[in-house]
């Protein structure tokens, strides 16, 4: 019983860093219709400022912060540099110039920090609770995880449904020919999506950091549990990617606990696949409704 | 109001408009007449901006807005409803309105101004704009375009499968909008006889150009126009 609650607790854990790369992606998705394979070298960036941050002052929190304020500008400068100009380019060359993107900031980052992962600190204590005299895998640093992407979460949901912003982005990205007959300047809310999405990656990276240890490819396998997690919950929902992060990060725990830690990125594969083929439109499918 | 001179567009090789001048000053509705493909949808497209012209020049009162982004031009008090409806059906009918008012800031119309001239958008007001039925689509369209109380205004196939109930009723609205806002409606039509009914001025264009600019009572009255292009 014990394992099992420590399985799902870690799976809720892990979940929740697969949810905010899972955002990452969904928000560029939505926004612009490309799927940033930059992502995970985006965060792999910040999270080495981060690093750099924190050992030269020597505080964890302004590390947390500089990583997600870079992660904004590195977001916004993206689209602005690259992207826009092939915004209404056939979709493969946006696909191409991310996966270059993604091999020149790896190439750069081992140039700049050396290709030997080193350790990230994290924010809170790794000791795991300790609950009638049984110590559970769940520590305060998860605890702190699982806050700050469910605030994350619930930020962003307030920031599109009840703000001038939000009502903007969503416009833009659902009809952006009607939202610019409308006034809405369209290219600039594209901005501000990969802004936000490079926020919640930057996040996800300091974050999962010190579990993973931190090197030029170290977040490459994350980047592919959070797209899986991304599929799972429509690839154009915001709170499906929160509830695909999660389930999808319980789900790969017990594989992990039951059946032996090799068989998870089978088993992500394997979940991807399944709900490709069953349910294309993810299994939170406000995307087939809207399509009709 | 708004005045086009010799405007030219083209789509690759194909000129989708031909040097089409026309003129809709403010509290009138000139209708745009012409079969599919005669360049009706590409002119308003070149006059919001959203298509580059090749040459001309299209003006609102004084101000030249030829080239302009589409978001100033929009700032300049034009207003195109879109055809096939173009509202925004994941957002709610009270989200697709206040988007049509939020470049103005305080200077939009209030909502419950519109609901007031379309009371069935009040009382689907938190509703998705997707469960509309065509007629309450077009009337959103045309609300969200007012709520940034626009100088003219260019309306794509308003009718477009609709039942012809609801088309006398938007028609009304639209001739009503004319009167009582000053608007300069450039009201493109497939439905010839229903767009000459309130408009003030027909046009018909043919493969992108004017072959026709006259009283709606002349262009009814000529019957080899009538048959060549108007379909009626």
């Amino acid at each position: 019983m014990t394992k099992f609650i420590d399985l799902t607790l870690s799976g809720i854990s892990d979940g929740a860093v697969y949810a905010a790369v899972a955002l990452a992606l969904v928000l560029i998705w939505r926004a612009t219709r490309i799927v940033n394979f930059a992502q995970g070298a985006m965060l792999m960036v910040t999270t080495f400022i981060a690093s750099a941050v924190i050992n030269s002052s020597g505080h964890y929190w302004l590390g947390f912060v500089v990583a997600l304020a870079c992660g904004l500008v590195l977001g916004a400068l993206v689209e602005r540099v690259l992207i826009r100009p092939v915004e209404y380019a056939p979709p493969l060359n946006a696909v191409i110039l991310t996966l270059g993107l993604y091999t020149l900031l790896v190439a750069i980052a081992g140039m700049i920090w050396g290709n030997t992962p080193r350790s990230f600190p994290p924010a809170f204590s790794l000791r795991g609770y300790e609950v009638g005299g049984t110590r559970l895998l769940f520590t305060p640093n998860d605890t702190f995880i699982v806050l700050v992407v469910i605030a994350v979460a619930v930020g962003l949901a307030a920031l599109f449904r009840l703000t001038s912003l939000g009502l903007q982005m969503r416009a833009s990205a659902f009809a952006p020919e009607v939202a610019r007959l409308l006034g809405v300047r369209v290219a600039r809310m594209f901005t501000v999506g990969w802004a936000l999405a490079a926020v919640a990656g930057a996040l996800a990276g300091v974050l999962v950091a010190p579990s993973v240890f931190l090197g030029p490819n170290s977040f490459d396998p994350i980047l592919i549990t959070g797209f899986v997690a991304a599929v799972l919950g429509g690839l154009d929902s915001p709170p499906g990617a929160v509830i695909g992060g999660v389930s999808l990060g319980v789900a790969l725990s017990y594989v992990s606990g039951y059946a032996g830690s090799s068989l998870v990125p089978l088993a992500a594969l394997v979940i991807l696949v399944a709900v490709l083929m069953l349910r294309p439109g993810g299994l939170f499918a406000a995307s087939a409704e809207r399509r009709v | 109001m708004l005045r086009v001179e010799e405007l030219t567009t083209d789509y690759g090789a194909v000129r989708a408009v031909d040097g089409v001048s026309l003129e809709a000053p403010e509290g009138t509705v000139t209708a745009v007449l012409g079969a599919n493909g005669a360049g009706k949808t590409s002119l308003l497209r070149t006059i919001t901006g959203l298509v580059p012209p090749r040459s001309g020049r299209v003006k609102i009162g004084d101000a030249d807005i030829t080239g302009m982004a589409v978001e100033e031009i929009v700032r300049r008090g034009v207003a195109h409803v879109p055809e096939g409806r173009g509202v925004i059906a994941e957002l709610t009918v009270h989200e697709n309105l206040r988007l049509g008012g939020l470049w103005r800031r305080g200077g939009a119309a209030p909502v419950a101004e519109i609901y007031e001239l379309f009371p069935r958008l009040g009382e689907r007001e938190q509703q998705p704009a997707s469960r509309l039925s065509g007629g309450e689509r077009q009337m959103l369209s045309i609300g969200r375009a007012l709520m940034a109380r626009p100088r003219v205004l260019l309306l794509d196939e308003p009718s477009l499968g609709l039942a012809p109930v609801i088309v006398a009723q938007i028609m009304a609205m639209i001739r009503s909008l004319a009167d009582n806002l000053g608007l300069a409606v450039l009201l493109v039509e497939q439905n010839a006889r229903s767009a000459l009914s309130i408009a003030n001025r027909g046009i018909v264009l043919n493969l992108g150009r004017v072959v026709a600019d006259r009283e709606p009572g002349e262009l009814a009255a000529d019957e080899r126009l009538r048959h060549a292009y108007l379909g009626f």
